[in-house]
């Protein structure tokens, strides 16, 4: 198929459509509700099922139920309505049960803004809900990106039984860029015969639940859950490298749409001589610590900077992997305001001078 | 020999942790045994609340999933939304439902989802230690109304069965009784309308079980069923509702 030129939120439905996801559960908000148009359309055209639910707290626990008797499930929503749905994805943590959500992060705290944010970054890679619990984080960039990473978190959910988590901001949902559907293709659907409610005709019953009320069995499973985290982190862990073989001075670390930003940026400090390159972390759980930290470690490597769209959240990530042996740089813009080209390369030309390096000299 | 008395098939053989003498096992019981008499064992699925039944997925030997405080008719719907071929109850108490889950199971009765709830309303919070539920009496004291549930602080006690029968979606809404033998008989006659209903794919519907609780209402098994019967009843009517043939 050639390409099209889609909105990136239409582009999540259909990509969830095309990675065999026949049923959705939402709640408008903005800057994503044309996910949840575009389903209510598509869906009875492919017998799939869309519901609008009440809110983002039952829409949680409908994809929950949804996921627990075996299909592929998707929700989206954006920042406060992540928020109401923490209760749900700790149970879906749980309650081992795969299941693919997306978060349009959008300028906060509180009401906040409608525009492009990452301060949801903590909440996605830490947890988020009650309990000791990951979720997959998946940050694409580009909305052909979106679509691969939407296609790609299904197997992932079923692989781990775990919810996988996609965020984006509005620039990403709202932006229409070219979209290939065939450049990925989705597993099929592993064999839910084991743990879902479908019916315990001609088989022993299923379960789907999340109570521990021995404290020994309640911390096991949070030994297994600690077990199925570093597997992921050794098998799922997704990154891209920019310009960093040949031997730059610093390493920038961004994700999502200031990955775009600071892309822009780096190439045209390349261009009067500054060695510079990016690490972006596809996956923000897990986080691509080894990596950053050979790269710090490599003998050239001078300086680390972090560019977001939040107060830092990231950045306790990349330092923690640096073990803080130099001063990592930081930019950010917040509340919805994306950083513009022209001043990721006035900060970063000025953590060139600051960290000594040679820059534009060398 | 002929056996005439026995455990449901869709029971497992768990001892139940319940209080002596309350009723979550004879509703438990009639559920149970509603699906064996339907046959229909293999294609059921509960969703289990949090709070004193919380442990409901143990009992019953059927597919069951547990649902967060309040949300097994969100849960349900999801459940049934993508297999309709099953039966899906969801079983809860008056805090669960009438309290923190009051949007939840709005919402799912008036999208007329073809799921059956069973409603346990013994006007307390059972598992926490018997505080004020929504549904507890007026002057009826609780660990959280120590002098009484004052009205004109807490409101007066919601009246599920009525409030859900105004929704202008088709729906079976009924009020029963489990304090004595001939109520628990009609009791079984709501419930397994309801779940006929849910099996025919014609409605939503609502089996609101008048309960005691002996333990946290301070009174013995006998007392508390007196207690209902003078005290609860007169507040909230016994009787059907609501049928989707009403206009």
């Amino acid at each position: 198929m050639p390409k099209i030129l889609m909105k990136g939120a239409e582009a999540i439905g259909e990509a969830a459509i095309r990675a065999g996801c026949l049923s959705y559960f939402g709640y408008p908000i903005t800057p994503q509700s044309e996910v949840g148009e575009y389903m209510s359309r598509r869906l009875p055209e492919v017998g799939g099922v869309f519901v609008q639910a009440e809110s983002e707290v039952a829409a949680s626990q409908m994809i929950y139920g949804a996921a627990g008797a075996g299909v592929r499930v998707m929700t989206t929503t954006s920042s406060p309505g992540y928020s109401l749905m923490a209760e749900a994805m700790s149970y879906i943590a749980a309650s081992e049960l795969p299941a693919v959500v997306v978060n349009i992060v959008r300028g906060g705290p509180g009401l906040g803004g409608i525009l492009p944010s990452q301060g949801d970054y903590f909440q996605a890679v830490k947890g988020g809900g009650h309990g000791d619990y990951r979720c997959l984080v998946l940050a694409p960039a580009t909305v052909q990106e979106f679509v691969e990473c939407v296609m790609k978190a299904f197997p992932l959910a079923e692989k781990y039984l775990n919810p996988v988590l996609l965020i984006g901001d509005g620039m990403l949902a709202q932006m229409m860029e070219p979209v290939d559907f065939d450049a990925v293709k989705t597993a099929p659907q592993l064999d839910v015969e084991g743990w879902a409610t479908t019916g315990c005709k001609d088989r022993p019953r299923n379960v789907v639940e999340c109570l521990w009320l021995d404290p020994q069995l309640c911390e096991d499973f949070n030994f297994e859950l600690i077990e199925k985290y570093k597997r992921m982190t050794a098998e799922d862990c997704y990154f891209e490298e920019y310009l960093l073989d040949d031997e730059p001075e610093m390493v920038v670390v961004a994700y999502g749409t200031t990955s775009r930003i600071v892309r822009t940026a780096i190439e045209e400090l390349r261009k009067d001589g500054y060695k510079l390159g990016m690490l972006r972390p596809i996956t923000l759980f897990p986080f691509p610590f080894e990596r950053l930290r050979a790269l710090s470690d490599a003998p050239y490597m001078k300086a680390v900077s972090v560019v977001e769209m939040s107060q830092g959240q990231m950045l306790e990530d990349v330092r923690w992997a640096i073990r803080d042996q130099y001063p990592v740089g930081f930019f950010c813009r917040m509340g919805g305001i994306v950083p513009s080209p022209e001043e990721v390369i006035d900060f970063l030309k000025k953590e060139f001078v600051t960290r000594g390096l040679k820059g534009a000299k060398s | 020999m002929k056996t005439i008395f026995d455990r449901p098939e869709s029971m497992t053989k768990i001892e139940s942790h319940y209080c002596p003498g309350c009723t979550h096992g004879v509703a438990h019981r009639m559920v149970a045994e509603i699906v064996d008499e339907m046959g229909i064992r293999g294609k059921t699925v509960g969703i289990a609340p949090v709070g004193c039944s919380v442990l409901i997925y143990k009992y019953m030997d059927t597919d069951m999933q547990s649902a967060a405080h309040g949300r097994a008719p969100a849960v349900a719907t999801g459940v049934k939304r993508v297999r309709p071929d099953l039966c899906v109850y969801t079983y809860q108490g008056d805090g669960d439902l009438a309290s923190i889950g009051m949007g939840e199971i709005v919402h799912a009765a008036n999208r007329g989802e073809k799921i059956t709830v069973v409603f346990i309303n013994n006007a307390v919070y059972g598992m926490t230690g018997g505080q004020m539920a929504p549904t507890s009496m007026p002057g009826q004291k609780t660990t959280t109304s120590p002098k009484g549930r004052d009205i004109e602080l807490c409101g007066s006690p919601i009246r599920m069965a009525e409030l859900l029968s105004t929704l202008k979606t088709p729906s079976y809404v009924v009020r029963a009784s489990l304090h004595s033998p001939a109520h628990i008989v009609s009791s079984k006659k709501a419930l397994r309308q309801a779940f006929k209903y849910q099996l025919a794919g014609t409605c939503f519907s609502f089996v609101e079980l008048l309960s005691i609780c002996p333990t946290n209402w301070g009174f013995t098994p006998v007392q508390s069923n007196k207690w209902l019967k003078d005290t609860m009843l007169p507040y909230y009517p016994l009787g059907v509702f609501k049928t989707p043939e009403d206009k």
